[in-house]
């Protein structure tokens, strides 16, 4: 599968992942497959290592280990793009050469086709016109959409969200999932979510991440292609269990955390 | 009324000075009065004035100087760490020395002319600068480290297009300390010694029991000082426009 002008979206695996935290492990051992062109989506309670998971992924993880390669056993140096919960917008800088962050920092020239897929991307998320104005002059709608963009001016086929809709109001939220499914078609997305609505709507496949150390779940592979409707009948009743399996994990955090203030 | 705020305070001030003058009915040698300072301004303006642009050389070069000699250590601290070992210590020890304790010495080795005050001035300011601009750029927020990292960014780019930006509203705090402090290292400089400037013109007004030169000497230097803060101010408020969003999040 191929993201709109971009390379092959290639499937990952993630082998023997590991990370302690202050002597303790977080997670071990741990296996995780994304399909290619597929969107995977991972939630879990707070703490239990989602976010280290998809730095792990991205090559930003300090002190985790693991083996994280594609289909065919080739690193992913360069294939990777990464979103996270702030917009991480430079305020110097102008929309538009946010987006060209990028080429600006490789030390690559900035062409006109850079400029004009720029100013393209901007009119895809909605913010035309907006390209001369500083971030502190959009709404957090915008600055996220204008995140999302800066994302995609890559042409990565592999997109790491971590948390990515999270500081928005409900609504906004709504739109960036629609904007963010179109866009993101066809690329290979692990998406780090706390929202189990969130995950329904996006996800091909859904893992819920729970324990110390940390496991994964068999997915959860809610029928339809993304982004699925609200109040779709198939997706209310997997919210139950997702919900069901959510608590589940929570309880055990807790436990472990009961275990350890009783030691 | 906020324009006219100034023009209040320093009405009152007069006054206050005034009131002081009647009640201690000092002679005019030890507390002379505004009007008798006033006329002194006035009336030996064109000499005053000369004297003034030779402090006011001095204090802008000290700035400039001490300004550019501390964000170059800042940038070797930050991208040579192993620089950083050798010479944090020796920026610790500098600063332990008084710097006015140096301006005999300075006095010594540069002269009595211009090269002394710049000295002083520039080594004054340089530590905040430099620990204003290093902190600033240690402090680059992690998010925006990790993205450019994703971005397989280079590190020299790293450090100018990311690192420096984000460390400027930092280093215009340490730029308006600097400009604060600055005219203290010309004035001290010369103190002790000077052929010329408003600092040399008060020692010498002073001992010759013309103290109403005096406080016009330093009247002048008070004003020159806060006509310089606010350019400096106002000149960092423009260059680092995105700041007030900063401050805020």
């Amino acid at each position: 599968m191929k993201p709109s002008g971009g390379q092959t979206a290639p499937s990952i695996a993630l082998r023997g992942a590991h990370l302690a935290f202050e002597g303790e492990p977080l997670f071990e051992d741990l296996a995780l497959d994304l399909p290619a062109g597929e969107i995977t989506c991972l939630l879990g309670p707070s703490g239990v290592g989602k976010s280290s998971l998809l730095r792990l992924i991205a090559g930003l993880a300090e002190g985790a280990g693991g083996r994280v390669e594609d289909g065919g056993g080739r690193s992913l140096t360069g294939r990777v793009a990464y979103m996270a919960q702030q917009d991480l917008l430079l305020p110097w800088l102008k929309v538009r050469d946010n987006l060209l962050l990028g080429p600006r920092l490789r030390g690559e020239a900035v062409t006109q086709a850079l400029r004009d897929r720029a100013a393209g991307l901007l009119a895809r998320v909605g913010l035309e016109g907006r390209s001369e104005a500083l971030p502190r002059a959009l709404s957090g709608g915008m600055r996220q959409r204008c995140a999302l963009a800066r994302t995609l001016m890559e042409e990565r086929p592999v997109v790491l969200m971590d948390e990515p809709f999270s500081a928005v109001d409900a609504i906004t939220r709504h739109e960036l999932q629609d904007l963010a499914a179109g866009l993101l078609a066809a690329r290979t997305v692990f998406l780090v979510t706390h929202d189990p609505a969130e995950a329904l709507r996006l996800g091909h496949r859904i893992h819920v991440m729970a324990g110390r150390p940390a496991r994964l779940d068999e997915a959860l592979l809610p029928p339809g292609a993304p982004p699925r409707p609200l109040g779709d009948p198939a997706c209310t009743g997997l919210l139950a269990e997702l919900m069901a399996r959510l608590s589940s994990a929570k309880r055990a955090v807790n436990r472990s955390g009961d275990q350890e203030a009783a030691e | 009324m906020r324009a006219l705020r100034p023009l209040v305070i320093l009405c009152g001030l007069v006054l206050l000075w005034q009131a002081l003058v009647w009640l201690t009915a000092a002679p005019h040698y030890i507390l002379p009065d505004p009007l008798r300072v006033g006329t002194a301004l006035v009336e030996r303006w064109p000499f005053l004035w000369g004297h003034a642009l030779v402090t006011a050389a001095e204090i802008v070069l000290g700035l400039l100087l001490g300004t550019l000699l501390g964000c170059l250590t800042a940038l070797t601290l930050i991208a040579l760490p192993p620089a950083r070992r050798w010479l944090m210590p020796m920026l610790v020890v500098s600063q332990a020395i008084p710097v006015f304790a140096l301006a005999p010495v300075l006095v010594l080795w540069l002269g009595y002319g211009l090269a002394s005050k710049v000295a002083m001035a520039t080594l004054i300011i340089y530590f905040p600068v430099t620990a204003a601009f290093f902190d600033g750029l240690r402090r680059t927020e992690t998010g925006w480290l990790d993205l450019a990292r994703s971005l397989d960014a280079r590190p020299a780019r790293i450090l100018w297009h990311l690192r420096v930006p984000a460390a400027l509203p930092a280093l215009g705090s340490g730029v308006r300390i600097a400009s604060a402090v600055a005219p203290i290292g010309a004035v001290v400089g010369e103190w002790v010694g000077s052929s010329a400037g408003l600092g040399y013109l008060m020692l010498q007004s002073v001992g010759r029991g013309k103290t109403d030169l005096m406080f016009a000497a330093l009247l002048l230097l008070a004003v020159f000082a806060v006509l310089l803060y606010e350019l400096v101010d106002w000149s960092l408020k423009r260059a680092i426009y995105w700041q007030r969003e900063t401050a805020v999040a």
